[in-house]
C-alpha cells in the first residue's frame, strides 16, 4: 500500500491585484468591466497552497499533486504558462466562469464532480488543498463544501502549517483570532486544508518544469470540460465601488517635535 | 415566515464572547424589520449555561444547546455535527452566525448538509421589502455588494466589528438539549493547544483603539545613506508597547522576512494587512513608511480616523486616503511620540 499522499489543490484565477477594478451589471448578473481583457494571476492563497503541496509532494515519495482549477479555458491557459513553471503539477481544468459574483455551492459541486473523476484516486490518501480564501469572492466557503461533498470530516482553514509526524499523523497550526494559531493533531489523510501564507517563499521560475508540466497540462487545458454555474435564489441588489477620496489635511514644514504631540493627542482623545 | 436561528458557540470559559453578542445584536435587528418571524438562540460548547443565562433576556422564543465535552474543541467534525443538529432542531430558515475562526471552519460544510446556501464576511444585515439584504465585500475589500437569497437555510456569518453588541440582564433559563449524532472517526483530530507569542511580544491586538501599520520604508535607507533596521525595530515595538496599538505591516514589509532578510524579526504574515492580508477594524490607525497604491490600501478600509507619516507628500497610500497626512521623517516623528508616551507614564 502506497504512502504517498494524493494532494488536490483546487485553485482559481483571479485579477492581477495591480489592476484598477469597476463592476459592472449584465443580463447574468454584476462581473468586471472589461473581465476577460484583465491580466489574470492563480489566486495567492491557492499558489500557496500548490507550493506546500508541491513541496509536500516532493518530501513524500510516492505522492502526486493535481490543480484542479475553474476558469475561462484562454485565461487559465495565461496564468498557467506562468504557475507550471514553479512546481510540478497535472492539471484538471474546467471552462466556466471565475469571478467573485459565482455562487460557491455550484463552484464546489462541479470540482468535487472533477476531483471524483480522477483516474486511480487513492481517496484514503487524499489530502485537499486550496487557498482558505479567494481574492474574488474572498468567503472561505468552497473548499468545506467539497470536503463535505466527498465525506471529509477532518477539515482546517488558515493553515500556515503542516508537518507530517513520524506515525503518518498531521500536525497542522491553524491561524485563530488574536494572531494565534491553534495547534490540532489529525490522526493522517483524508483532509482537507485551506492555507493561509504557509512558510514557503514563492519558487523561482524553472523552464524545465514548465516544459515537463505543459506536456500533460496543454492537452489538459483543450480537453478542459465546460462547467455551468448556476445561482439559484440569488440576487444582487447593488455592487459599487466604495468612496474612497478623503479630503487630507497635508500637514508640511512642521517640526517633528510638533507632529509627535498633535499625534499624541489624538490617539490619546477617546 | 422566517425562523431566525442565532447560532453561537461558547468560549473555552463558557461565556460568549463579544462577537457572538454582536451575533445577537445583528439577528435581533433582523427579526425587528421581519414581521412574523420567530427569534431563536443555538449555543454550541462543553459548558454552556453561563451563556444561556447571558441570553435569557435577548427575545428568543427557544434557547436550543448541544452540549458535552466533545464540544469543547475547536475541530470541524464535531462543530459541523453539532451546529446542523441545532439548525435541524430550530427549523430555522436563517442563521445568523458571528464569524470567528471556528465558525468560518464549520459553517459552510453545515449549509452544504442542509441543501442550504452561505455568505461569510457579512458587515451588515437588515431587511428591504419584507426581505433579508446583506451586504459583504468582493475583490478583497475592493467592492461592496447587496445580495439577497430565496433559498433557504440561508447562513449568514457577521464579520465582528461591525454590529453593535447585544447588552441584556443575566437571567434564568433552561436551555433545551439538543442531541447530536456524531459521525464515526470524528474524532480523529484533537486539539492540542493554541501556539502564541509570549503576552509582551504580541502584536495583534484586535480590540486595540489603534492599528499601527507599519510599511518597507522603515528598512530603507535614511537620509544618512544608512539603513537603521535595529532602530526601527526598538521605535516600532517601543510604540507599541506604550500605546498598546496593534501592529500590522504592509506585503513589501512582511515578505522581507520571507526572503530572509531579518529587519524587523517580530514582523510575520499574520501582522500582514492589504490585498492579500487582513482588514482589521480599529477606530483609528497611523500609517508609516507605507508606500503602494489601491490594492494595498485596502488594508486600513476599515479604520474610522486615519493619519500617516511619510516623506513623499503624493504618496498613494496616505493621499486621499489619510485624514491627515505628516510629510516627515516617521524615525524622528516616532522617536519623540515615544518619548511623550514615556513620560506620560511616568507622571
Amino acid at each position: 500500500m502506497s504512502t504517498g499522499y494524493q494532494i488536490v489543490v483546487c485553485g482559481g484565477i483571479v485579477p492581477d491585484p495591480l489592476q484598477t477594478l469597476e463592476p459592472v451589471t449584465g443580463p447574468a448578473g454584476p462581473g468586471l468591466k472589461n473581465e476577460l481583457m484583465l491580466p489574470a494571476v492563480l489566486d495567492p492563497w491557492a499558489g500557496h497552497a500548490l507550493y506546500e503541496a508541491a513541496h509536500l509532494a516532493k518530501q513524500v515519495p510516492g505522492s502526486k499533486a493535481w490543480l484542479v482549477s475553474l476558469g475561462p479555458k484562454a485565461k487559465l491557459q495565461q496564468v498557467m504558462m506562468t504557475v507550471a513553471q514553479k512546481v510540478s503539477f497535472e492539471l484538471v481544468a474546467l471552462d466556466g466562469p471565475g469571478g467573485g459574483f459565482t455562487e460557491s455551492f455550484e463552484v464546489a459541486a462541479a470540482l468535487a464532480e472533477a476531483i471524483q473523476a480522477l483516474p486511480g484516486l487513492d481517496r484514503s490518501r487524499l489530502l485537499l488543498f486550496g487557498g482558505w480564501e479567494s481574492a474574488s469572492r474572498g468567503g472561505g466557503t468552497t473548499l468545506q463544501m467539497i470536503g463535505e461533498r466527498l465525506g471529509i470530516l477532518d477539515q482546517f482553514q488558515g493553515v500556515d502549517s503542516l508537518v507530517v509526524g513520524g506515525d503518518g499523523s498531521l500536525q497542522i497550526l491553524e491561524r485563530i483570532e488574536g494572531g494565534k494559531h491553534q495547534v490540532s493533531r489529525c490522526a493522517g489523510p483524508p483532509a482537507v486544508l485551506g492555507w493561509a501564507t504557509g512558510n514557503l517563499p514563492e519558487p523561482p521560475n524553472n523552464p524545465q518544469v514548465g516544459m515537463a508540466n505543459m506536456r500533460v497540462n496543454m492537452p489538459a487545458l483543450q480537453k478542459a470540460k465546460p462547467a455551468k454555474l448556476g445561482a439559484e435564489g440569488l440576487t444582487y441588489a447593488r455592487v459599487s465601488l466604495p468612496k474612497q477620496q478623503r479630503e487630507t489635511r497635508i500637514v508640511k514644514d512642521q517640526p517633528a517635535g510638533e507632529i509627535a504631540r498633535e499625534i499624541l493627542a489624538w490617539i490619546t482623545t477617546a | 415566515m422566517e425562523t431566525i436561528l442565532v447560532l453561537l458557540h461558547t468560549d473555552p470559559d463558557g461565556s460568549l464572547a463579544r462577537s457572538a453578542l454582536e451575533a445577537v445584536g445583528a439577528a435581533r435587528g433582523l427579526q425587528g424589520q421581519m414581521s412574523g418571524s420567530t427569534l431563536v438562540a443555538g449555543l454550541v460548547g462543553g459548558e454552556i449555561q453561563t451563556a444561556a443565562a447571558s441570553l435569557a433576556g435577548c427575545g428568543a422564543a427557544r434557547i436550543l444547546a448541544a452540549s458535552g465535552p466533545e464540544f469543547t474543541q475547536s475541530r470541524y467534525a464535531t462543530d459541523a455535527a453539532a451546529a446542523e443538529a441545532v439548525c435541524r432542531a430550530a427549523g430555522a430558515t436563517i442563521v445568523v452566525a458571528p464569524g470567528t475562526s471556528r465558525w468560518h471552519r464549520a459553517l459552510p460544510g453545515v449549509a452544504q448538509r442542509l441543501n442550504g446556501r452561505v455568505d461569510t464576511h457579512v458587515t451588515g444585515v437588515s431587511a428591504e421589502g419584507g426581505a433579508p439584504v446583506v451586504t459583504r465585500w468582493y475583490y478583497r475589500q475592493r467592492m461592496e455588494a447587496s445580495l439577497t437569497r430565496t433559498l433557504r437555510p440561508w447562513i449568514i456569518v457577521v464579520d465582528p466589528g461591525c454590529q453593535a453588541p447585544w447588552q441584556g440582564e443575566i437571567g434564568s433559563t433552561a436551555p433545551e438539549p439538543v442531541p447530536v449524532s456524531l459521525p464515526e472517526g470524528c474524532e480523529r483530530t484533537t486539539v492540542s493547544g493554541v501556539q502564541a507569542p509570549a503576552a509582551d511580544q504580541q502584536t495583534i491586538r484586535p480590540d486595540a483603539d489603534l492599528l499601527f501599520v507599519a510599511g518597507a520604508g522603515w528598512t530603507k535607507k535614511q537620509a544618512d545613506g544608512k539603513v537603521h533596521g535595529p532602530e526601527a525595530g526598538e521605535l516600532i515595538l517601543g510604540f507599541l508597547r506604550l500605546s498598546q496599538a496593534s501592529l500590522g505591516g504592509s506585503k513589501s514589509l512582511v515578505d522581507l522576512k520571507g526572503e530572509g532578510e531579518a529587519v524587523l524579526p517580530f514582523m510575520t504574515h499574520l501582522n500582514q494587512v492589504g490585498q492579500t492580508g487582513a482588514t482589521p477594524r480599529h477606530p483609528k490607525g497611523l500609517a508609516t513608511c507605507c508606500h503602494g497604491e489601491e490594492p494595498h490600501v485596502v488594508g486600513w478600509r476599515f479604520i474610522t480616523e486615519r493619519r500617516a507619516v511619510n516623506l513623499d507628500p503624493n504618496c498613494g497610500w496616505a493621499r486621499g486616503k489619510a485624514d491627515v497626512l505628516y510629510v516627515a521623517d516617521a524615525f524622528e516623528v516616532m522617536r519623540q511620540v515615544n518619548a511623550l508616551l514615556a513620560a506620560r507614564a511616568k507622571a
